[in-house]
């Protein structure tokens, strides 16, 4: 059995990108590790999905709905319950390894793959908390699983960690459920979240946002539960500081802080790494420097609104398409692009002169909170394209769509942040 | 006095400014105009939520209202909500209660319960 495409991921990405390489006429096999379509969006339950492609304001699984209907619609074949273990790289493609408790182990090769695994939410282990170990910690993502999907509280006195849209999400959530929400404490001067939910989630519900401000201190009762934290104010450098301590009785403290590209399945296959994104790079038909394989959605880069993931996973749908297509198997034209000292990243981070996509999505983040700015194109020190843009922030990304025209095929292509 | 909101009609965020005169600046579309206005007069929110069901498969069901409710109707409303069981499969759209305490909203599925 060879197919064409196989779409790892059956979220809003891979549900994009396999409709789109249908559509263009491939053999596509979607592979799903949950009994569902739908990925992340089914526990999002919340308002704010969809209103860039439907022009509609759906909720998270409204917004799945409209897909996942397209997605039968097209007849595209698809597994559940299967779990993708092992993508190798072959003569003419790959062999992909899942496992089912239906079919058991199987293997089924491929010409291309389309990555849309989406991301996974930094835990404790990956700061540093002093104290105990208690029940009672645990990410922000998970307790809104248990209480959307499950129907199960995990707490009565809850403090956030971080500002992440996920925590200002959960904090309204558990609110209105019952629960006494005491607090949001982030890190930086500025929210992670997006502006609105810190609006909707928060000061309507007069939740204290702590900014400066982490957790130095968690303990447990003798039972192993979480009974109290202590935060405290950082400085510039993040440092506590002392005489700032304030004291919460809690039973839960739930972690929003950061969430991270899934993209563990790749770490048999020579790919390029990008640091910054914590993904792999990519040219602007989002294939990696491993002919055939191809990423978007969360598992390129985390993305805080839907419709980008299924505008961009659309694309490389296409884009994979066009690939399986014409095989290319010619050298690549690579010209870099670089990110200017006011941006976290841009993606992509190639643009191949020897590709069929003419058309090139840059998209960025700002390092910082700028209120006017001028984005800034250059290739050569000479300026192709500027834009101003009001208002950027961290947590929102940014784009903008340029053709490869603009551009010559010798220099770095660089983007930057102007502050005005 | 100038007076500065964040629009929350869309994840855009506009932040809009209302002078003395009622001048509305900020906002990119015109929803944030009408979203400012009805914040100054009587704020409205749609409420999104869960309701229990009786099937083990699925034992909550995601919920919205369909048209913003006045904001100090958020709690009443919620434990109305809460004390609702889904019995019977439905489909995502349909009405799991009609005019809510009279506000002129339904309460809506927007996940399908087994239909
Ligand atoms: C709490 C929260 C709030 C959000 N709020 C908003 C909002 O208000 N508005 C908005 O527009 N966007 C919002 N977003 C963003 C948006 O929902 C996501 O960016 C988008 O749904 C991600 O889609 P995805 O397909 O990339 O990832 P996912 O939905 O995570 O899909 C990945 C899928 O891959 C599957 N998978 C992973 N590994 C394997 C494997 N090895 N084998 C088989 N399958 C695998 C997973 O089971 C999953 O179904 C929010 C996100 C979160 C988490
Ligand atoms: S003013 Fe318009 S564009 Fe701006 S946040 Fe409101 S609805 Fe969105």
């Amino acid at each position: 059995m060879k197919k064409e495409i196989i779409v790892i991921g059956g979220g809003a990405s891979g549900l994009a990108a396999a409709i789109s390489a249908k559509k263009e006429g491939r053999d596509v096999l979607l592979i799903e590790k949950e009994d569902r379509l739908g990925g992340i969006l089914n526990q999002c339950i919340h308002n704010g999905f969809g209103l860039q492609v439907f022009k509609e304001e759906y909720t998270g699984p409204e917004y799945a709905d409209r897909y996942i209907n397209e997605f039968y619609k097209n007849n595209i074949e698809y597994l559940l319950d299967a779990t993708v273990t092992d993508v190798i790289k072959i003569k003419d493609g790959f062999e992909i390894t899942f496992s089912s408790r239906k079919t058991g182990i199987k293997k089924v090769n491929t010409n291309a793959v389309i990555m849309s695994t989406g991301c996974y939410e930094r835990t404790r282990g990956s700061i540093i908390i002093p104290g105990d170990r208690p029940y009672g910690v645990i990410t922000a993502g998970s307790a809104q699983r248990y209480l959307n999907i499950d129907g199960y509280m995990v707490g009565k006195n809850v403090f956030i960690l971080g500002s992440g849209d996920i925590g200002l999400i959960m904090a309204r959530r558990m609110h209105l459920e019952g629960a006494n929400v005491l607090g949001v404490a982030e890190l930086m001067p500025y929210s992670n979240g997006l502006t609105r939910n810190i609006v909707q989630c928060l000061n309507d519900f007069d939740i204290p946002l702590f900014l400066s401000h982490t957790v130095t201190q968690v303990n447990a009762n003798k039972n192993q539960r979480l009974e109290s934290i202590i935060i405290q104010q950082v400085d510039e450098k993040y440092n506590p500081i002392e005489g700032t301590e304030k004291n919460f009785k809690v039973d839960t403290l739930l972690l929003s802080i950061g969430l991270i590209p899934d993209i563990t399945l790749l770490d048999n296959l020579n790919v390029e790494k990008d640091y910054k994104t914590k993904s792999v790079k990519i040219n602007q038909s989002y294939q990696t420097n491993v002919s055939g394989l191809f990423i978007c959605g969360n598992s390129l880069q985390v993305h805080d609104l839907v419709d980008n993931v299924s505008l961009e996973s659309e694309r490389a749908g296409v884009c994979a398409s066009q690939y399986v297509l014409s095989q290319t198997t010619k050298a690549n034209k690579n010209v870099r692009v670089v990110a200017g000292k006011n941006l976290l990243f841009v993606t992509p981070h190639y643009v191949d002169f020897s590709s069929e996509s003419s058309k090139i999505v840059f998209q960025f983040r700002s390092k910082m909170k700028i209120e006017k700015s001028m984005l800034k194109i250059s290739q050569d020190n000479k300026l192709v394209k500027n834009k101003r843009i009001n208002f950027v922030v961290p947590a929102e990304m940014e784009s903008i769509t340029l053709n490869i025209e603009n551009f010559d095929s010798s220099n770095d292509i660089v983007l930057d942040l102007e502050v005005l | 006095m100038t007076k500065s909101f964040i629009c929350i009609v869309c994840p855009r965020g506009c932040r809009v400014n209302v002078d003395d005169n009622m001048n509305i600046t900020g906002n990119q579309c015109k929803r944030g105009e009408s979203y400012v206005l009805t914040e100054l007069t009587a704020p409205k929110r749609i409420i999104t939520t869960t309701a229990r069901t009786v099937f083990k498969q699925l034992p909550r069901v995601s919920v919205k209202t369909d048209v913003p409710i006045p904001k100090e109707l958020i709690y009443d409303i919620m434990n109305i909500i809460n004390g609702v069981v889904v019995d019977k499969p439905m489909a995502i759209g349909e009405v799991l209660i009609s005019n809510i305490l009279d506000t002129g909203s339904n309460v809506i599925l927007t996940k399908s319960c087994l239909k």
